[in-house]
């Protein structure tokens, strides 16, 4: 049976005990992948964008409340082909992604990996993922070196619904529990694996649910509110760093775009997105609830809005004007030459 | 140095020891790679199915991992692990498993660092034995270096003789890309002379098993002993060949047999993998074409029939190619006039 956070221990960290600056840093998180996504929508759509384009705009409570937790240096995390709000909330640069997936030299990756591929390693991103299921194993493999290094690093997989159902993902789970390992893996489901449902494609009546064939922890989180996933990650994270083994999260939420820029989604529901939009916003209900216990003032929201717009403004500049790779490119950064 | 003969198995295990007694981020995981975990018997029973990785556990304590039988998920992890400063070995049993875990060799390891941008190193080895002749039949005896071959930024390792086990096993450790460390199941009794102490062969530098004059033949692994025992048998009819041994098939030392050619104007590829798209095919086509005006006859190749490994002995005997082939071949290329 799923387990709920109450039966996972009465110490989990309580997001009622975070400070204004630490606050602030939540929301500027969640803030900076909503304007990040909101504007590459838009970009794409002039058609300046090449390739295959997947954005997490209405998800940001999952990126931001767990690495809210993790270390830099210590700690990796491995994304998926939905992987900007997950780099941006691991400290990865906001103008280097914005010139990577314009495709230039001023790019994270040089113009060589592109939006499903943005990495930082010295940010302990290893990467976002364009094969679905591709990151839990690695993360079994990360949190190995953590556990054997000592350094007391954990190790987390974002995967999606649709990932959940991938033998590579099932075989992480049973891995990192079988060697007791410093991992956390968190399925975000979106309601949709591309197109199919995952109330149809997902066997279990929660993702969750299967934590148990692998003898560990399974949790179901509300992905819409960031303190809720903030609460169940941290305690999970503290159950890994302590050697207590690994554990699974479930965050449930919608996206609020297509599986990639220009699916036309009449797949879903007629007012699936709109009413997530109106109803459940974690953006808003964070504005809502922080405002109306009076901990931050509408004011200092609507500043970070304004400095991460203008961050944003600057990084699609900056980005257009990059130059291209050029003839001398193709074959650098890699290991064998022809 | 001093050299003793010893096996092809107790090189590639000497090598092993004497990387991780110098590295201490050298670790080793595999299907029983440590004996069989968890059973009421010994410790280190097996050392993998073939002995190879015997009296490792316990020299090493908590760097020899055995793994559940999840190759998805441990060549994943070792790969994982690689990023984040270990030098994992990973023994994947039968280089035939490929096909559970191809894409994390494939689309993860081989691609991390050109993607990333020339940010990510990942030094893996995978260890994985090959070959028909052990009457394995069709999933146990594929010869799939030309698979990897294929895939860029990965290096393929296939080492001919015990000398040339140890030497380029301990290069692979060292290196800081994936490489396909191609061991050939026939050859783990096959002895030879090796120095006691540690050294290293460099990828993309051929060997010169067997200096002639009238016909070069450029061997791959285990054919390279099939090839001198053609040798033998064409030095009775006055035909002195060339052997060359690549050593590395990716990296591929072209120039060495550019050089044997300009020599001897003929050429015969033997490659005990499938004959269409594999070595012999790819060394063939870049000699044609970079040689053409060298070459005093057409090029001829010696690989099995395209069809998968046979069990029967004597099916898989016709199917190996063979000294005679070898010797046929090398004739009808010496003989031919326009």
């Amino acid at each position: 049976m799923t387990q709920t956070l109450s039966t996972l221990g009465s110490d989990a960290p309580d997001a009622s005990a975070l400070s204004e600056a630490q606050l602030l840093d939540v929301y500027r998180t969640m803030r900076s992948i909503r304007a990040f996504e909101d504007r590459v929508h838009e970009e794409f759509a002039t058609g300046d964008i090449p390739g295959f384009v997947h954005l997490y705009a209405g998800e940001e409570a999952s990126a931001t409340g767990v690495c809210a937790h993790l270390d830099q240096d210590l700690d990796t995390i491995a994304s998926t082909h939905r992987g900007h709000g997950h780099c941006i909330a691991k400290g990865v640069a906001i103008k280097p992604m914005m010139a990577e997936i314009f495709g230039k030299t001023t790019g994270s990756c040089h113009g060589k990996g592109g939006s499903m591929h943005i990495a930082d390693l010295s940010k302990g991103m290893l990467g976002a993922n364009g094969i679905v299921g591709g990151g839990p194993p690695l993360i079994c493999g990360t949190a190995l070196a953590a556990k054997i290094k000592g350094d007391g690093g954990v190790g987390v997989a974002f995967f999606g619904d649709g990932a959940s159902n991938q033998g590579t993902t099932l075989e992480a789970l049973n891995l990192a529990s079988v060697w007791n390992l410093p991992a956390i893996f968190v399925a975000e489901n979106n309601g949709y694996g591309e197109a199919a449902a995952s109330t149809w494609s997902v066997s279990a009546d929660n993702i969750a649910d299967r934590a148990a064939g692998f003898g560990m922890p399974g949790v179901i989180v509300d992905g819409f509110d960031v303190f809720a996933v903030y609460e169940a990650s941290g305690e999970a994270i503290r159950r890994a760093r302590e050697g207590g083994g690994p554990s699974l999260l479930e965050v449930k939420f919608t996206r609020y775009y297509g599986h990639f820029e220009g699916d036309q989604q009449t797949y879903r529901g007629k007012d699936e997105i709109r009413n997530a939009k109106e109803n459940l916003d974690c953006l808003k209900r964070f504005r809502q609830g922080v405002t109306e216990s009076g901990r931050l003032t509408d004011a200092q929201l609507d500043d970070v809005d304004a400095q991460v717009a203008q961050l944003i403004e600057e990084a699609v500049t900056e980005a257009k004007a990059a130059p291209v790779p050029g003839p001398e490119d193709p074959l650098t950064d890699v290991y064998v030459k022809y | 140095m001093a050299t003793r003969k010893i096996s092809y198995r107790e090189a590639i295990n000497e090598a092993l020891t004497q990387e991780m007694e110098r590295d201490s981020s050298v670790i080793i995981m595999g299907e029983d790679v440590a004996g069989g975990a968890g059973g009421q018997g010994e410790d280190d029973a097996w050392g993998g199915v073939l002995g190879v990785t015997k009296g490792l556990y316990g020299k090493f304590p908590g760097r020899v991992l055995d793994t559940p039988i999840t190759e998805s998920g441990y060549i994943g992890a070792a790969v994982g692990a690689a990023t984040r400063g270990l030098r994992p070995v990973a023994e994947l049993m039968f280089i035939d498993f490929a096909g559970v875990c191809l894409d994390q060799i494939m689309n993860q390891a081989a691609k991390f660092r050109y993607m990333f941008g020339g940010k990510a190193v990942t030094p893996v080895t995978i260890r994985a034995m090959y070959g028909a002749g052990l009457r394995a039949a069709a999933q146990h005896s594929q010869a799939l270096y030309p698979l990897f071959t294929h895939i860029p930024g990965l290096k393929v390792v296939v080492p001919s003789s015990p000398y040339e086990a140890k030497g380029l096993l301990a290069q692979s450790i060292r290196d800081n890309d994936p490489v396909i460390f191609f061991e050939h199941k026939a050859m783990y009794d096959v002895t030879g002379d090796v120095p006691e102490e540690s050294y290293t062969i460099p990828f993309g530098e051929a060997n010169v098993v067997r200096e002639g004059d009238d016909v070069t033949v450029v061997a791959i692994g285990r054919m390279v002993s099939v090839a001198e025992e053609a040798a033998t048998e064409l030095e009775g009819s006055g035909i002195s060949i060339e052997i060359i041994d690549p050593r590395t098939v990716s990296p591929l030392d072209l120039d060495t047999i550019l050089e044997s050619v300009e020599k001897t104007g003929r050429l015969v590829v033997v490659d005990e993998a499938s004959p269409r798209c594999n070595i012999a095919t790819d060394i063939s086509a870049q000699v044609v074409s970079e040689a053409f005006g060298d070459l005093k006859a057409p090029v001829k190749m010696v690989s099995p029939p395209h069809v998968p490994v046979p069990f029967a002995g004597s099916l898989e005997d016709l199917y190996i190619p063979s000294a005679q082939d070898i010797v046929n071949a090398v004739k009808k290329v010496s003989e031919w006039s326009k």
